[in-house]
């Protein structure tokens, strides 16, 4: 049952949006937050069995006990200081408790009151190049819980299940939860803005090397708060907060959905629950999920079992100092170096391709062929698997792969399959070169054998050629290449031809 | 050839030294015993099947001239608080009815690495709440020296089984008192360490910020050789104090020279009232051979201490209340047997697997952290804390330990106070402000009960990390006690003569 | 002048997942009622000017080295299971939604 919605521009008449969004990054340390379970969200123990990376605590198994991965400190601070937060030079872990079955120990263990990075900002940069300054209120240090998979119902989903299995691997995972301040004024671009800062935190993540940062394995995940009101109202409306909307085209359509339904209730006179909601990727709607309630009522405590984070002015400033440069002016600084237009600079920015093509460029390619490959065919590639491109392959053998175009190996065409081969995990460029036997025939011998067929066989071709019709020598060259199954340069076969004709 | 099961632990671990005894032999004295009374006295809610073959590998080991600890081949028994691979822990719970768990606690692991034989898990009030064990899902156990009446809790268990020589060593857990209120009511000595100074890993937690593990008895000595193997850094628990401990053992053997009380300065606290008349007769004689020795008595004000128990009965409940919120049904333990939801099945398992005191400071404690009660209840308790903290450290500006009475009154009659929760908790009003500020306490037998006979117990605080001054202290008086009553107290206790396990 | 009531008690019993009998929703707000009314004194002494105190032994700072160490085996994960599938923990319909 399809929500009414109000046209886009229409609500934006009427009503002011206003956004906060709450972002959820799984750190990459080796082990886990609070036990030496290995890290799923680690490329080390990526994709390991269901129960497997299991220490007791992650179980809450009795007398188990927490203890704080001193790595996920030094993450989390350098991330707060990335966020352009303070660091609190004392702040704490409390237990959060409500009953959940991916739960093990049925609280989580969270920062309440006091986070260890607070207020903040960071620069937004927009399709068009505008900044939006966005408004940290914190970043606080906690733990993933586990994962269930819904038996019996529909479609995996959570309603009509008659069973749940729970798989333990990644409670424990430890994360970092930014949380914005309201953000005003973003008007007609408030799904724009959602979008852009959910990119913008990927890329700081990426950049300072805490997390994989892929959001397709849930390394990064948005809830995103909506509400509006009325043009001139001071009051904030009521807001819902749709859950893990976990990719940047998503946050972006749900944002502008709940726009659009929220107006619509408003318009009619009608009031918005607060709520939670879902997001669902496939109708490009969002359904009611959970009511705010009073089980909400999670009973903060200092966690009794772990001890206040203190860290020293000098390692606050230790890891200041190594800080990488912040999404937006490098965008700035590196628009200028490779001389792209805004438009090109643009299409690399919005597919979080930036680093890709950076590393790519570091590798030995020029700024147009990495941009070429990035935003071209591996982003077509990425688009149609659903996957975020740059998880596809990596930057070095991009380059590597422009290396074999630019000395001859590969034609353009085969190097698009050798990218292919590359993709499914076949190796190197140079190792699916050599699997596939797809580098471009250089033996003039063979290349000389099939012209002579190829002429032999359309003497009338031979003759225009031979009469001075240059461009007669587009079908000899076509027969060649399919003879050759491409793996021929083409320019090279035209010599040939042209001086087989003559001979 | 000398009943093994009378020996200490410092007199048997001599002679498994000197090879007259084998551990083997001084654990089927001791599993004897068991069998002999602990159907009557039911310390033991698990009794280990591997206790003889362990002991002979420690034999095996000291014949082939391996160096053991002081300690090895001496019998242990292990209150259920804490988890063991080779037997159930249940923290007398029926919600954890057969638990095995997959690792060792620390202390018990650090017992298996110095030799000592688990003999078996004792019984307690049902996740350590009570102060009579009558709380235990699997029957009370009985005071030695009146089957009639309760053994103190929460490790009555541990207590009753050394008191009844079931067991030479025993380990207990000490939230508000559960080690030191059993020693006084069963004649037999108690300490609770510095909070950190022993693991709680491994320890199924009542009141994380309160809990701490401790040696259960028969002499001070006893308690410093067994404090020696479970003390010291853990690296899983992140509470664990780094302290470089001196040896408990050694402090208690200087102690028993009665040197350190010439000048010791002993706290009496003005405020601490509400002990039977038998208990305060006790203890002033008790007060009056340490002034005799040479120590300085003084007065001392702890204004605080009268809002302790409150503050205790907040803090408790709301850490408990999210500490069992693990028995859930889903990874481990019981599961409810109903149709329904798994927040019914949730809900039906923790109905019927937890028993009524549990159920009560469950949601005590999770009325206490509630929205809207936080700062009264719980935010209080904490600062009442604060300030007990604060009437500590002005009177050990002044005094070297602080002595009150160990518990209010002698054992009383299982049942007694069963259904008046407030009368319970009462019991715990000496011993509760320690685990508030962290600092070591232990109680020693300080006689037999005028009215009664049954046994009393003083109790001696000391500042954070002064665990060793309390050995040195108890030691020396439990000398002076020893020589004047010809020989320890629990000689004095009746025989048990009967009821097979 | 406490405020336990019976409707406080079977809500507390929602938030701490036990179900309670009739009988001991009745018998816990008398019980609660002396016990809330004797500890309430707390509040007595707990004046804004004295602070909290969370851990008995004031320590900071206590961390591990992030270096994998052990862990259990499936087979001991799954010991004491209630019922799996053999490598997940296997619980009936889930009602509420995640957090
Ligand atoms: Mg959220
Ligand atoms: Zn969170």
């Amino acid at each position: 049952m399809a929500a009414k919605l109000m046209d886009f521009d229409k609500a934006l008449e009427m009503f002011e949006p206003v956004i906060g969004l709450e972002v959820h990054i799984e750190l990459n340390t080796r082990t886990k937050m609070f036990s030496a379970a290995g890290n799923p969200a680690n490329e080390e123990f990526h994709g390991a069995e269901p129960n497997t990376l299991i220490a007791p605590v992650d179980l809450g198994l009795p007398g188990a006990m927490p203890v704080v991965n001193a790595e996920a400190i030094l993450s989390s601070i350098s991330l707060g200081l990335a966020l352009g937060c303070s660091i609190a030079p004392s702040s704490r872990f409390a237990r959060k408790n409500y009953f959940y079955p991916d739960l093990g120990k049925n609280y989580q263990i969270s920062q309440y009151d006091e986070p260890i990075a607070f207020e903040g900002s960071v620069e937004v940069e927009l399709e068009d190049g505008e900044i939006i300054v966005v408004p940290i209120e914190r970043a606080h240090m906690e733990e993933d819980a586990g994962k269930l998979t819904h038996m019996g119902g529909s479609s995996g989903r959570i309603q009509g299940a008659s069973s749940s299995l729970v798989d333990y691997n990644r409670a424990g995972v430890p994360l970092v939860e930014i949380v914005t301040h309201p953000i005003y004024g973003t008007e007609h671009r408030a799904p724009e803005v959602a979008k852009a800062y959910l990119g913008t935190i990927r890329d700081i993540a990426r950049g300072l090397g805490i997390s994989e940062a892929r959001m397709e394995r849930g390394n990064v995940r948005c809830d995103a708060n909506v509400s509006l009101r009325p043009r001139g109202a001071e009051k904030l409306g009521t807001r819902t907060e749709t859950k893990n909307v976990n990719s940047m085209r998503s946050v972006e359509r749900a944002v502008r959905y709940e726009i659009r339904r929220q107006a619509v209730i408003l318009a009619e006179g009608g009031s918005i629950t607060q709520e939670t909601r879902h997001w669902h990727e496939d109708t490009g709607e969002t359904s009611p999920g959970r009511p705010k309630s009073d089980a909400d009522d999670y009973r903060y405590f200092p966690e009794p079992d772990l001890l206040p984070v203190e860290p020293s002015e000098k390692l606050i400033e230790d890891l200041r100092a190594k800080l990488p440069e912040a999404p937006a002016p490098k965008r700035r600084r590196l628009r200028a170096e490779w001389g792209f237009t805004p438009l090109e600079f643009q299409d690399v920015a919005n597919g979080g391709l930036t680093d890709a093509v950076e590393q790519t460029i570091a590798a030995g390619a020029t700024p147009a062929t990495a941009r070429k490959w990035w935003t071209g065919e591996i982003a077509r590639i990425a688009n149609a698997q659903d996957r975020d491109a740059a998880d596809l392959v990596s930057p070095a053998h991009v380059a590597a792969l422009q290396k074999l175009v630019d000395d001859g190996t590969l034609t353009d065409k085969l190097a698009r399959q050798v990218l292919e081969g590359v993709i499914a995990g076949e190796g190197s460029p140079q190792e699916v070169v050599d699997q596939r036997g797809l580098a471009v025939v250089s033996d003039d011998g063979a290349l000389i054998a099939a012209i002579d067929d190829a002429l032999q066989s359309q003497p009338d071709v031979l003759e225009k050629i031979k009469s001075g019709k240059v461009q007669a020598a587009g079908a000899i060259i076509g027969a060649v290449m399919k003879a050759m199954k491409g793996q021929a340069d083409a320019a090279r076969v035209r010599e040939l031809v042209l001086e087989r004709a003559q001979a | 050839m000398t009943d093994l099961t009378r020996l200490t632990a410092a007199d048997l671990a001599a002679k498994l030294a000197s090879g007259e005894v084998s551990s083997a032999e001084a654990t089927e004295a001791h599993l004897e015993r068991i069998r002999e009374v602990d159907g009557d006295v039911h310390a033991f809610l698990h009794v280990s099947d591997s206790a003889v073959d362990v002991a002979r590998s420690i034999d095996e080991r000291r014949a082939a001239g391996e160096q053991l600890h002081e300690l090895a081949g001496v019998p242990l028994a292990v209150k259920d608080v804490l988890v063991t691979t080779d037997m159930p822990s249940t923290s007398g719970s029926k919600i954890l009815e057969g638990y095995m768990s997959p690792y060792d606690a620390t202390v018990v692991a650090k017992s298996r690495a110095a030799g000592l034989v688990p003999l078996g898990k004792t019984n307690m009030d049902e996740f350590a709440m009570g102060s009579s064990t009558e709380h235990s899902a699997y029957g009370p156990t009985r005071n030695p020296w009146d089957l009639d009446r309760i053994p103190g809790g929460s490790g009555g268990g541990s207590a009753a089984a050394v008191a009844a020589f079931e067991a030479p060593l025993a380990l207990g857990s000490d939230t508000g008192g559960s080690i030191r209120q059993p020693a006084h009511v069963t004649g037999t000595v108690g300490f609770k360490p510095t909070y950190g100074g022993v693991s709680r890993y491994g320890s199924i937690a009542l009141a994380s910020s309160l809990d701490q593990v401790g040696p259960v008895t028969r002499t001070v000595l006893d308690a410093g050789l067994l404090h020696d193997v479970i003390g010291g850094h853990d690296p899983h628990d992140a509470t664990s104090l780094t302290t470089d401990w001196p040896s408990f053992a050694a402090a208690a053997r200087e102690g028993a020279t009665g040197q350190v009380l010439k000048g010791l300065k002993v706290g009496l606290v003005k405020e601490l009232v509400g002990f039977s008349s038998a208990v305060d007769q006790s203890f002033t004689a008790a007060v009056a051979k340490l002034e005799q020795a040479g120590a300085e008595v003084v007065e001392i004000s702890a204004p605080h201490f009268e809002y302790a128990t409150a503050a205790y009965y907040l803090i408790l409940p709301a850490e408990a209340s999210s500490n069992l919120a693990k028995f859930d049904s889903v990874r481990f333990g019981m599961r409810a047997d109903v149709a329904g939801t798994v927040e019914d099945v949730m809900s039906a398992t923790r109905g019927a697997g937890f028993g009524p005191e549990v159920k009560r400071r469950i949601i005590l404690g999770t009325y206490a952290l509630s929205a809207g009660y936080y700062d009264a209840y719980y935010g209080s308790a904490q600062k009442v804390r604060t300030l007990i903290q604060q009437d500590f450290a002005a009177a050990f500006a002044n005094v070297d330990v602080i002595a009150t009475p160990s518990a209010p009154t002698t054992a009383f009659k299982l049942g007694a106070k069963l259904d008046d929760p407030l009368a319970m908790y009462a019991n715990d009003l000496a011993t509760i402000p320690a685990n508030l500020a962290g600092i070591p306490g232990i109680s020693i037998p300080s006689g037999l009960s005028a009215e009664d006979g049954l046994p009393i117990g003083i109790q001696f605080l000391a500042p954070a990390h002064e665990d060793a001054r309390l050995y040195r202290v108890s030691a020396a008086l439990e000398a002076i006690l020893v020589d004047e009553w010809g020989g320890p107290l629990l000689d004095r206790a009746p025989a048990l003569n009967g009821g097979a396990r | 002048m406490s405020e336990i009531t019976p409707d406080l008690v079977r809500h507390l019993g929602v938030l701490a997942r036990i179900q309670l009998s009739e009988d001991e929703v009745t018998s816990l707000t008398g019980e609660l009622d002396a016990i809330v009314s004797s500890i309430a004194q707390v509040s007595e002494v707990a004046t804004s000017d004295v602070a909290a105190t969370s851990h008995p032994i004031p320590l900071v700072n206590v961390f591990r080295e992030d270096v994998p160490g052990d862990m259990l085996t499936l087979e001991q994960t799954l010991q004491n299971a209630p019922d799996s599938d053999g490598s997940r923990f296997r619980v009936t319909a889930i009602l509420g939604e995640e957090q």
